[in-house]
């Protein structure tokens, strides 16, 4: 188990949205990484795209989710982050809880990710999301992109990037 | 109108940066979207297919689904 948690960088989105939150030139120093981020949308979308070294593609992913009532699962073959931030129609000022850990992303296998994924509209539901990922690239990641599907990430939605070392 | 905005963080020196999309990425963005879209329909379309094979198989076996579970346990 890893023990070390050390922020490299944070970002909170201001008045005019982002279309995008990109963290660049990440340091190949840790073992792992962890972006925790917390989102919500200008639109009705509820979900984002994660795209490593600016690809978007190569990934694919099972998911597992549920809303309170009911539960499901589904592979996919994209890199959209299902069920990642809260719809603009959804309770106001609310904002989705994410964490993505990627593990050796420096090394030279595929890169696999897990993720979880929470958020809830006026105590009447909420949806969580599980899932298992890879990108299918051996290249050491230094890029880690989440894009907006149709529209912007609200002012206040925030992401923030650890490394994590093993030391 | 303006292109939309990304924030780019630099982790090697901490700066934030706010620029606008290139047509590139808006359109890679629009892409991405469609793909997504269309997963989603085949899902609902695949779920709907099972369902209703389900109750097709529930009609021909004279059971409710309540009773179909109790095979189960």
């Amino acid at each position: 188990m890893a023990n070390t948690f050390e922020l490299i960088s944070s970002v909170t989105v201001g008045s005019g949205g982002a279309a995008s939150i990109d963290f660049t030139s990440i340091p190949a120093t840790y073992t792992d990484l962890c972006l925790v981020f917390s989102l919500r949308s200008s639109d009705g979308s509820d979900y984002c795209g994660l795209k490593f070294n600016n690809s978007s593609s190569s990934f694919s992913s099972r998911q597992i989710y549920g809303n309170g009532s009911g539960a499901g699962s589904t592979t996919r073959s994209n890199n959209d982050l299902t069920g990642s931030q809260t719809p603009s129609v959804y309770t106001s000022n609310v904002f989705s809880n994410n964490a993505i850990y990627i593990p050796n992303y420096t090394g030279s296998a595929n890169k696999s990710y897990s993720r979880d994924s929470v958020f809830e509209n006026n105590g009447t539901n909420a949806i969580q999301t599980l899932e298992a990922g890879i990108w299918s690239n051996t290249s050491a990641i230094n890029q880690v992109t989440l894009v907006h599907p149709s529209a912007t990430f609200v002012q206040y939605s925030t992401a923030t990037l650890y490394g994590v070392s093993n030391a | 109108m303006p292109n939309p905005t990304k924030v780019i963080i630099d982790c090697s020196t901490g700066e934030v940066h706010e620029v606008e999309l290139t047509a590139e990425e808006i359109q890679q963005r629009e892409d991405d979207r469609i793909a997504y879209e269309a997963a989603k329909a085949e899902e609902a379309t695949n779920a709907a297919l099972k369902a209703e094979q389900k109750a097709g198989l529930l009609a021909r076996l004279g059971i409710t689904a309540e009773e179909a579970e109790l095979l189960l346990v």
